[in-house]
C-alpha cells in the first residue's frame, strides 16, 4: 500500500460517527453605515480611505498625492497617461523596482477593512506585495458587511486571490507594531462613487 | 524514544530565575489575550461563531477521508500536484526530492509549524538545502539557532536587545541598536535580497477547501506571498485536518482566526491559492505523522479541530510563566500539550501535567475544543501505561489514601495547619515545591467541616 492508501484506510477505520454540518453557519450584517465601518476598521491599521467622484477626481487625486514619485505604475486605463512604469513584463521580477502601484481591485468588507484582489485584476500575482507603496480602487457600492456576505460574492474565487486590510506590518520585535516588513509600507483605498 | 533533555518542570524552573524577566513574559501575552477578548466582544454573534467553527470541524473529522479524496481530485484539476505522507521522513524526502529535481538548492519558507513538526529544515541543511526562514520572528528564532517558542508569536521570548545583538552579529546593524523600525527595515532588506533569488517557496497552509481544491494562507506580513509569487516552484505542505468542506465555511474560519490570535479582526493577507501561476508549479504535501492514531482516540480526537491560532497559550497561566521552549515541542501550551503525548508518550509524558486544569484554554478556544478536560484524561492514560515518574506516582497513591479516608483526611489537615502555624520554616523551605515562586496562604484557624459542624449545633 503506498502512502495516499495508508492514510485514507487508516482515517477511515479510526474517524468518529458521521455528524452533519451546522444548520447555521452564515451571520446576517450587524453593521448599519458600511462605509463609516470599513473606513474605521482600516484607519485602525493606518490605511487612508478616500472618497472620489469618479476617474477624473482619481487622476486628479493620485497625481496631486505622489507628486516626485518615480516607477508609478496602474492597472486603471484613466490613469495610464500618469503612469511611468509599464507592467507588461515578463518576470515577475523586473517588478522590483516598482515604488507605487494604483490597482483596480473588487470589493471591500466592512467588518475588518479588507479588500479583495484577483487574477482577474493582475498581470502578475506578486505586484501587490513586490510594490513599495499601493493603492487600491474600488466601487463605493461595492462593499459588502461581513465575510458570510464576501463568500457569498465569491462563488468562484478565480486561480489566485487575496484579501488584503492594509499595509504590510509585523509586531514580531517586543510586540511592537512596525509598518512595512515585506510587504507594500503604505496602503490608500480609494472608493469610486459614480460607479 | 527518547527522553527530552529538560523535562517542563525543570526549564520553568530555569525560566523563572529572572522575575522582572518572567513577569514581562507574562504581561506581553496577558496584553495580547485581552486584545482577543475586545475583538471577540465587538462581534455579538461571537459565540454562535465559535459553535459554527466547532461544527464544521467535527464534521470533517467524521467525513476526512471523503473529504480528503474530494480536495486531491479538485487541487488536481487545478494543475496542483498532491502527495501524501505518513510521517515526518517521508513528508520530509517528498520535499527534498522535489527541490533536487529542480536542481534547487536554496529555498525561502513562510511560517508552518508543520515543518518544524517534522524538524525540516535540520534534514534539508544536512542534504544540502539552505532554508531562509521569511517570517520577521522565524527568521530571529532561526539565526538564533532556537525553534520559535509560541506557534503565532515565534520570537515572543525575546527583548528588543536580544534582537539588536543578533542583527548586529548576522545583519550588521548599529551596535546597540533596539529601536524596532530599525530592525525590521534591516530584515526587510535582508530578506528581499532572498526573496528576488530564490527558486522555491514553500508555505503552511491554514484551510484547504474540499470543495474548489484551493488553499487559503494568512500573514501580516506579506512573507508567504513574496516567496510563492516570484518562485519557479510552490510547495505548501499541511496536516490533513486543515481540510475544510466548502468556500463558505472560510467566512466562519477567517472571522475567528486572527481575533483570536491576536485580536486583529484579520490578517493583513489572506491569499487564497488554487492554481499555479502559468509557468510555475504548485505543489501540496499532505502529512499524517500519528495524526490517523490521535483520529482513533474518542477522549483525545477533537484536538484534531484546531487551527493554530495559539489563544490557549496568550490565556494559560503556565505557559505564560514558563515560555514555550520548557514544553519541548513543535507545538506548546495547553494545546501542544495535549497533541504532544500522542507524537510520543514517553518523551512528551510530562506536559499533560504542565497545567493547573483552571479551564481558561477551552473557555478561548475558537473551534471549543475540551483541551483542560483533555489534559485531565491524557493523565490517567499516561500514568495507567507507566510514563508518570516513580515520585509522582507515589505522591499521586499517598493523596488518594488520604482522599478515600475521611477521618485520616481530616487529621492531616488540623496536622498541617498547625505545622504552618507553629513550624512554617517546615514548609516555607525550597524542598516544598508549592513555595517556588509563591508566598504560602495563612493557614485557617479551623476547616470549613469544623465551621460547619460548629455552626449547626449553634
Amino acid at each position: 500500500m503506498n502512502a495516499r492508501e495508508k492514510i485514507l484506510e487508516r482515517i477511515k477505520i479510526n474517524k468518529p460517527e458521521e455528524t452533519s454540518l451546522p444548520e447555521v453557519s452564515t451571520f446576517p450584517n450587524e453593521f448599519a453605515n458600511l462605509q463609516e465601518t470599513f473606513t474605521e476598521m482600516l484607519a485602525a491599521v493606518y490605511t487612508e480611505v478616500v472618497p472620489v467622484k469618479n476617474i477624473g477626481a482619481l487622476l486628479a487625486q493620485v497625481t496631486d498625492r505622489y507628486q516626485g514619485v518615480t516607477n508609478r505604475a496602474t492597472t486603471i486605463d484613466a490613469l495610464m497617461p500618469w503612469a511611468d512604469f509599464s507592467l507588461t513584463v515578463n518576470d515577475p521580477h523586473e517588478l522590483e523596482t516598482l515604488e507605487l502601484a494604483v490597482l483596480k481591485a473588487e470589493f471591500g468588507v466592512a467588518e475588518n477593512g479588507a479588500i479583495w484582489i484577483s487574477d482577474d485584476h493582475l498581470s502578475h500575482r506578486v505586484l501587490p506585495f513586490i510594490t513599495q507603496n499601493l493603492a487600491l480602487v474600488i466601487p463605493a457600492s461595492s462593499l459588502v458587511g461581513n465575510m458570510h456576505e464576501a463568500y457569498q460574492k465569491l462563488t468562484d474565487t478565480s486561480g489566485w486571490g487575496c484579501f488584503i486590510a492594509g499595509p504590510s506590518k509585523t509586531a514580531d520585535i517586543e510586540q511592537s507594531l512596525v509598518i512595512g516588513a515585506h510587504g507594500a509600507r503604505s496602503l490608500v483605498v480609494y472608493l469610486l462613487e459614480d460607479q | 524514544m527518547s527522553k527530552p533533555k529538560m523535562d517542563h518542570a525543570t526549564a520553568s524552573e530555569a525560566f523563572n530565575k529572572d522575575e522582572n524577566y518572567v513577569d514581562w513574559h507574562d504581561e506581553t501575552l496577558w496584553f495580547v489575550r485581552q486584545k482577543r477578548d475586545k475583538a471577540s466582544k465587538v462581534l455579538p454573534e461571537w459565540e454562535a461563531l465559535r459553535e459554527a467553527g466547532s461544527q464544521i470541524k467535527h464534521y470533517v473529522l467524521s467525513h476526512l477521508d471523503e473529504l480528503l479524496i474530494q480536495f486531491e481530485k479538485n487541487a488536481q484539476q487545478n494543475g496542483v500536484r498532491v502527495h501524501w505522507a505518513s510521517d515526518a521522513d517521508e513528508h520530509n524526502a517528498i520535499v527534498l526530492d522535489l527541490l533536487r529535481k529542480h536542481q534547487i538548492t536554496q529555498m525561502v519558507k513562510s511560517k508552518s509549524m508543520l515543518t518544524e513538526e517534522c524538524h525540516m529544515n535540520e534534514y534539508l541543511a544536512a542534504n544540502g538545502i539552505e532554508v531562509i526562514d521569511t517570517d520577521l520572528g522565524e527568521r530571529i528564532v532561526q539565526l538564533r539557532e532556537e525553534p520559535p517558542s509560541h506557534i503565532v508569536l515565534p520570537a515572543i521570548h525575546l527583548k528588543k536587545k536580544d534582537i539588536g545583538d543578533l542583527f548586529h552579529t548576522h545583519l550588521g546593524t548599529e551596535a546597540g541598536a533596539t529601536d524596532p523600525q530599525y530592525l525590521t527595515e534591516a530584515a526587510r532588506q535582508h530578506l528581499r535580497d532572498k526573496f528576488v533569488t530564490r527558486r522555491a517557496a514553500l508555505t503552511g497552509v491554514n484551510f484547504a477547501v474540499a470543495e474548489t481544491g484551493g488553499f487559503v494562507v494568512a500573514t501580516n506580513e506579506g512573507n508567504a506571498d513574496m516567496g510563492a509569487h516570484l518562485a519557479d516552484i510552490h510547495i505548501a505542505c499541511m496536516g490533513f485536518e486543515k481540510i475544510i468542506p466548502k468556500q463558505e465555511h472560510l467566512g466562519v474560519f477567517l472571522r475567528l482566526l486572527a481575533r483570536s490570535a491576536t485580536g486583529q479582526p484579520i490578517t493583513t493577507y489572506s491569499s487564497h491559492f488554487k492554481t499555479p501561476r502559468p509557468g510555475q508549479e504548485m505543489h501540496m504535501v499532505i502529512l499524517d505523522n500519528n495524526r490517523s492514531v490521535q483520529l482513533g482516540r474518542p477522549d483525545f480526537r477533537n484536538s484534531l479541530k484546531c487551527i493554530r491560532c495559539g489563544a490557549c497559550m496568550n490565556t494559560c497561566p503556565v505557559y505564560r510563566r514558563s515560555g514555550g521552549h520548557s514544553y519541548h515541542n513543535a507545538v506548546a501550551g495547553p494545546i501542544g500539550s495535549i497533541l504532544a503525548p500522542n507524537l510520543d508518550m514517553t518523551k512528551n509524558a510530562d506536559l499533560p501535567f504542565a497545567s493547573t486544569l483552571c479551564g481558561s484554554c477551552s473557555n478561548v478556544c475558537p473551534v471549543k475544543i475540551d483541551i483542560h478536560d483533555q489534559l485531565y484524561k491524557w493523565r490517567q492514560v499516561l500514568a495507567q501505561q507507566g510514563h508518570v515518574p516513580k515520585a509522582k506516582q507515589m505522591g499521586i497513591k499517598a493523596m488518594s489514601v488520604v482522599l478515600s479516608q475521611p477521618r485520616f483526611y481530616q487529621w492531616s489537615g488540623r496536622i498541617g495547619r498547625t505545622l504552618m502555624r507553629s513550624v512554617p520554616f517546615m514548609v516555607n523551605n525550597g524542598l516544598n515545591p508549592w513555595f517556588k515562586q509563591r508566598e504560602m496562604p495563612e493557614p485557617p484557624q479551623e476547616s470549613f467541616r469544623d465551621w460547619y459542624v460548629r455552626n449547626r449545633q449553634d
